[in-house]
């Protein structure tokens, strides 16, 4: 019975006594029935869609009118409350997480779908770890990553304790979106360049990775909206400090990125009208960033 | 075969498989700094007097994280109350009922609920739900009908909502996935039967497909309960018992990010513990979720 279905979803058999005939006397009730339930699910597809549009209007409108010069000056003062450093930040932070997450969650792709012996223990368990590290709530890192990165080994709060902090969180989103990547790339490649005398090692970087790009690229992208967005896990951290890390050991400076300058500046209640046009910088930011993703992900079907 | 190359070959297997070796590391090393940390506090403490003590007074050394527990029980309930019948709805609506170029809007419309960050969603919250929240409190409706004094903005309610909101579009792509996977012929052998094609959805795709709405669900409890900066922005943060749906209440999340900026010594572990706590929660969900996907896949 579970021919034509996905591997991992399932389907209960089914109970035929619960479909009864609605023929006869009971037509009338069946069609009240029938038109109940196709408005309650319209209306529950019009109210997410609702929410959405609310949300991003509501954010748009009030922040658009209030994306004055002030807000991206160069220096941050406290009159200001320019989010130009915090965007800075916010790139740096980025790249430092990417570069270290990246390697190793593409790696660790690598070895699951084309290393891997099928059945072993180790693969068992890096799944079943994997898939605990995704469930854990920023919060939790960021609370790791207080206690290993800034006080256990030492580095303060810092660009370097952040990044380190936000490479473990997206580690498992881009294990599993280049995973899938490389398991969409037909076996003919791998044989065919087998039979052309490649190595392994060969056909997986010359063949198979290639072949995986967009899928890889789309994952990283995605990881890089979620590291932009982040908040809880930066707080104690990356710190809050709104300038732009330089000098020798830029790496150990605090920074505050936009999620959290986003944060602070909407906790502190004194710079309402720019922490709306902070808001915009940061949701168009987030949005553009995510179509960039789904778009390489569609690329990647229709191919 | 030359030997260079075997070499390579080798060490980059290693390399590999080291990298996968990465997020064991990750979860062991999670797990040690979090108990070892946090677990001499509640001794300290003493178990009880930590998870059920009903005050949180860190200035008189007095810890007692049953609020927060509580606080982020009912949040997260509430949450599911406003998210899974909207959410599962939409899912079935975007599944079955819908043309494609419905979907085709739909679709990218949930992703980006999904994308939206959430400083954003509590921004949102803080700025439009709690004060309409505190607005409607304020009508006659609100004061003689649901007989509600001294309600506030800032409520477990606007929390709920916040959060049901931020769970739609996990709820959504999961049942949307298990919705899809049932058969055609289910649906065609209840229309066969006379049955309207609401009713065959309802009836028999609705039920075949419910272990993946469950893990949706327990999707849904996961990121609810580990939300943290929207809930801090909407929930009040009052660290006392829950009095009420339109009552302030703090949540485990809330209470680490609000005071550890300042605590030090006992008060610091103490709030190090209830990540612990929190940690413990979220390892419980994770194993139920493994559970229904593990049973689900036997069939």
């Amino acid at each position: 019975m579970t021919d034509g279905i996905t591997a991992g979803a399932s389907v209960a058999p089914l109970n035929p006594r619960v479909v009864l005939p609605a023929g006869g006397r009971n037509r009338t009730a069946a069609r009240v029935q029938a038109a109940v339930l196709r408005w309650l699910v319209r209306l529950a597809a019009l109210a997410t869609a609702a929410v959405l549009v609310l949300l991003i209007g509501y954010i748009l409108v009030k922040g658009v009118p209030n994306l004055k010069t002030g807000l991206f000056a160069w220096e941050y003062t406290s009159d200001n409350v320019s989010l130009v450093p915090a965007l800075i930040n916010t790139v740096l932070m980025t790249a430092l997480s990417l570069v270290i997450a990246t390697p190793l969650g593409v790696f660790a792709a690598i070895w699951l779908v084309e290393y891997a012996p099928r059945g072993s223990k180790l693969v068992r368990v890096v799944r079943i770890t994997t898939e605990t590290l995704q469930g854990i709530p920023s919060i939790v890192f960021g609370l790791f990553g207080m206690l290993f990165f800034v006080t256990g080994l030492g580095w303060r709060l810092s660009l370097l304790s952040g990044g380190c902090t936000l490479a473990i969180m997206v580690l498992p989103l881009i294990m599993r979106t280049t995973e899938e990547a490389l398991m969409a790339v037909p076996d003919s490649y791998r044989e065919g360049s087998f039979g052309l005398g490649a190595g392994k090692l060969r056909t997986v970087f010359s063949i198979v990775l290639p072949s995986a790009m967009p899928g890889i690229l789309s994952g990283v992208i995605l990881a890089t909206g979620r590291i932009v967005g982040e908040t809880a896990a930066l707080l104690y951290t990356a710190g809050s400090v709104a300038a732009i890390p330089a000098g020798a050991d830029a790496l150990f400076d605090s920074t505050r990125t936009l999620a959290v300058h986003m944060y602070i500046l909407s906790s502190e209640g004194l710079h309402v009208n720019e922490a709306y046009g902070t808001a915009v910088v940061l949701l168009v930011l987030v949005l553009c960033i995510n179509a960039l993703s789904s778009a390489l992900a569609k690329k990647l079907t229709k191919a | 075969m030359n030997h260079p190359s075997n070499l390579k070959e080798s060490v980059m297997r290693l390399l590999f498989t080291a990298c996968a070796c990465v997020s064991i590391l990750a979860v062991a090393l999670i797990c040690l700094f979090l108990f070892a940390n946090g677990l001499p506090a509640i001794g300290k403490i003493g178990p009880l007097q930590f998870l059920l003590g009903q005050s949180w007074k860190p200035g008189n050394d007095i810890y007692g994280i049953l609020p927060m527990i509580l606080g982020s029980c009912y949040v997260t309930a509430g949450a599911l109350v406003v998210g899974v019948p909207i959410g599962l709805l939409t899912a079935i609506y975007m599944s079955r009922f819908a043309s494609p170029a419905v979907n085709r809007v739909l679709q990218p419309a949930v992703e980006l609920l999904a994308g939206i960050p959430s400083v954003v969603y509590g921004f949102f919250g803080m700025m439009l739900l709690a004060p309409a929240v505190q607005e409607f409190l304020k009508t006659d409706f609100a004061k003689v009908v649901l007989r509600i004094k001294d309600g506030k903005g800032q409520s477990l309610f606007t929390a709920s909502l916040l959060l049901g909101i931020m769970i739609l579009p996990t709820i959504i792509t999961v049942s949307k996935t298990s919705l899809d996977a049932v058969p055609d012929s289910y649906y065609e052998g209840s229309l066969a039967l006379g049955a309207t094609h609401e009713r065959s959805v309802f009836s028999t795709i609705l039920p075949a497909a419910k272990s993946g709405v469950l893990s949706a669900i327990i999707l849904g409890v996961g990121r609810a309960v580990g939300e943290t900066m929207a809930v801090v922005m909407v929930a009040g943060n009052h660290p006392r018992m829950p009095k009420g749906l339109f009552q302030g209440l703090r949540t485990m999340t809330a209470n680490i990010v609000i005071e550890m900026g300042y605590a030090t010594d006992l008060h610091r572990e103490a709030l190090i513990a209830t990540g612990v706590v929190l940690f413990v929660f979220i390892l419980l969900i994770n194993l139920s979720f493994s559970a229904v996907k593990g049973a689900g896949s036997h069939d």
